[in-house]
């Protein structure tokens, strides 16, 4: 699905490389988890698949379904499949959340070639997501994330998934700023996604959320690098001990 | 020779191949018009009013040439129940017009009563304008009072049933149009004026509205969207006791356009809301001027101006609100905002707010920004294409602009020719 090989990337702006050689495959129908100390190059990662400006790729590729995306427009790459959960979701003033979601839905559409979603069954849909995801009608109706809380913040990027169904989902510490009951909802939302040809990358500091949402392989990134790979018991290993033993480890 | 003498000269031979139309009930204040502008002369680049704006597009003897641009689509306010007024290169179309006749309101042309010596807009007609050349010389407004060739004189006794749409359709590449409507609103009577099209080559445009206690007049207008065309407009309001005028302008291309609002809140309790959103790409220069002046208690006004500019086009504000001694709790809001979609576009904005009362609420703001590129990024990073995603800002740069118009139809309306515009890329 995902397949990330010796990925090198800098700022372009100023002389500073971030990751240092990412080296990680998704297999479609799995949930890879990454956890790892704070800067140490997770959200990066995400930005640079998902085609974020800002970044240069010194060496390396990352491919999606078997294609190069680094060359790739970020809009190109959603179409291709790729979908990037914010850390911190945007907010834009102005932009109705509905007909932003419809743009997104219709835009994707209309680059695989497929029609129009009609605006009922449109209607229906989002309903329908939304009411799973505790998403009232007024959060739809007000400009995208404006005003939105933290939680609420977080739960709209899951609806916004859920509508687009792609095939890569990259989940960029969703679980901050949610309480129990919204991670479980977050956590339902993501499972209700989970099939044999979809991947996800999970991105989060705590096991709670990997509690609900089983991941297959947990990857500890540290300095840019992934430096261990192992079982959901490498998630508990953190949680109970922090990062210092996997780091003097590997050092 | 020194700028006067620079400007009279320059004025005179402008003025000597014109003929002053000098007939009827209008006469006296056409020649009185007549005399106004030469007293001041015609504009010139030098004028602080005209810094960031070339006149010479509206002064010059010759009309500047523009293309007429081959346009499918049907006039924008077809799409509403209007009684519908049409002009073609300024001249009225019975053929395509709903006619002048309407419930609550007369309607003549100013070509038809030339004839009469004695017409109720005869105590309007170009004095509102002349007054508002104080503090602020307008020529090019007199300019038109004096030449004016045609217009609609409206009279509204009482709310009429349905919107008046006056369509300006251009066939000529060089027509050069002055018109010159006077609407008067009597006491509780409101109406909805919506303009739309190209008019002209270069088109000379003045309103003249005074509007009476507990009168309403809520005036939308669709500029042409020609890209060579020149256009000059002014509305000159005066509003008395509790009386509304709210007034909103959109505006995509035109090589050069420049409306000014000259509004004088005469009576207590009264409201103006002016607005405009505009989009503009290249050549494009767009210039709103504006001067509120509040001469009784209690009145609101708000100014709301949105520019999306392009691949060096160039935005202009230039607004005012001028507070008198005795307008106590004046409550005054301005602001101009500009979209830069490039570098090479610029807004030159020059807010100002001259306050001789005390106990007042003013207010305003100016700002230039480019596209949220962390907006950008996430539509696009969601599947909406760059240009899409672009769009999609644009339009919510410009809605607070568009919030202005409170009938939902015509917003609506709007909304949908903007967007159509954009898509295709105006
Ligand atoms: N645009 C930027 N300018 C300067 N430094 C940057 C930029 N983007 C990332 N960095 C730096 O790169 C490093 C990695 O940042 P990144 O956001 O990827 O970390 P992270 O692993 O997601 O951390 P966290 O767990 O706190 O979210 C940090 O040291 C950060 O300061
Ligand atoms: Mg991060």
């Amino acid at each position: 699905m995902l397949e990330i090989k010796n990925l090198c990337v800098s700022l372009e702006e100023e002389d500073k490389r971030i990751l240092k050689g990412v080296n990680l495959t998704v297999e479609a129908g799995k949930v890879h988890a990454i956890m790892g100390p704070n800067g140490s190059g997770k959200s990066t990662l995400s930005y640079v698949l998902s085609g974020r400006e800002g970044y240069e790729v010194t060496d390396g590729s990352a491919r999606l379904l078997d294609e190069d995306i680094l060359d790739m427009e970020p809009e190109e790459r959603a179409a291709a499949g790729l979908f990037l959960a914010f850390q911190y979701p945007v907010e834009i003033p102005g932009v109705g959340n509905m007909t932003f979601l419809r743009t997104a839905v219709n835009a994707q559409r209309k680059s695989r070639g497929q029609q129009e979603m009609s605006a009922t069954d449109f209607l229906k849909e989002v309903r329908s997501e939304a009411k799973a995801l505790k998403i009232d009608a007024d959060m739809l109706k007000r400009p995208v994330n404006v005003g939105f809380s933290g939680g609420e913040k977080k739960r709209n990027e899951i609806l916004q998934m859920a509508m687009l169904e792609p095939k890569m989902c990259i989940l960029d510490e969703t679980d901050s700023g949610l309480d129990v009951d919204a991670m479980k909802l977050v956590a339902e939302g993501v499972n209700a996604l989970r099939s044999n040809d979809r991947g996800f990358l999970v991105i989060t500091h705590y096991q709670r959320l990997l509690d609900h949402i089983k991941p297959d392989v947990v990857h500890i990134m540290a300095d840019g690098r992934i430096v261990k790979t192992g079982g959901p018991e490498l998630a508990l290993e953190v949680e109970n001990n922090g990062y210092s033993d996997i780091l003097a480890e590997v050092a | 020779m020194s700028l006067a003498q620079t400007k009279e000269k320059a004025t005179k031979e402008r003025l000597t191949s014109m003929e002053l139309p000098l007939k009827g009930w209008s006469a006296s204040a056409r020649s009185d018009a007549y005399d106004r502008l030469m007293g001041m002369g015609l504009p010139v680049r030098r004028d602080e009013y005209w810094k960031y704006t070339r006149p010479d597009a509206f002064t010059s003897a010759d009309v500047p040439r523009a293309a007429v641009q081959e346009d499918n689509d049907a006039p924008i306010f077809d799409a509403l129940d209007c009684h519908k007024l049409v002009f073609v290169d300024g001249i009225y179309s019975e053929e395509f017009s709903d006619g002048l006749s309407i419930d609550g309101v007369t309607l003549e042309l100013l070509s038809s009563t030339s004839d009469v010596d004695i017409h109720w807009a005869k105590s309007l007609y170009g004095s509102l304008e002349k007054k508002g050349q104080k503090p602020v010389a307008r020529p090019l407004a007199a300019f038109n009072s004096a030449f004016a060739q045609e217009g609609i004189l409206m009279h509204v006794k009482k709310t009429p049933p349905k919107p008046i749409s006056l369509h300006y359709v251009r066939e000529s590449d060089v027509s050069d149009v002055m018109l010159h409507h006077v609407v008067k609103i009597d006491e509780g009577a409101s109406i909805t004026i919506l303009e739309s099209g190209d008019v002209a080559a270069r088109c000379n445009m003045a309103i003249e509205a005074e509007i009476e206690k507990d009168g309403q007049l809520n005036h939308v207008r669709a500029q042409g969207r020609d890209h060579e065309r020149n256009a000059l407009t002014h509305i000159f309001a005066q509003l008395e006791e509790q009386s509304q005028f709210k007034s909103f302008c959109l505006t995509m291309n035109g090589v050069l356009t420049r409306n000014e609002t000259v509004i004088e809140m005469r009576g207590d309790d009264g409201m103006a809301h002016v607005a405009g959103a505009s989009v503009g790409d290249g050549d494009f220069h767009h210039d709103d001027t504006v001067f509120i002046t509040h001469d009784a208690l209690r009145g609101e006004s708000r100014q709301v101006f949105k520019k999306v500019l392009r691949n060096g086009a160039t935005g202009v504000f230039q607004g005012k609100i001028l507070v008198k001694p005795d307008a106590q709790k004046t409550d005054g809001y301005q602001i101009s905002q500009s979209l830069l979609l490039d570098d090479d576009s610029q807004f030159l904005a020059k807010p100002e707010l001259e306050i001789y009362a005390d106990d007042v609420a003013c207010s305003h703001g100016s700002t230039s920004g480019a596209i949220d590129e962390e907006a950008l990024f996430y539509l696009r990073s969601r599947g909406v294409p760059a240009e899409e995603a672009t769009n999609l800002l644009t339009l919510a740069f410009l809605a607070e602009a568009l919030e202005e118009v409170e009938n939902q139809e015509i917003s609506d309306v709007l909304n949908a020719h903007l967007e159509g515009c954009l898509k295709r890329g105006c």
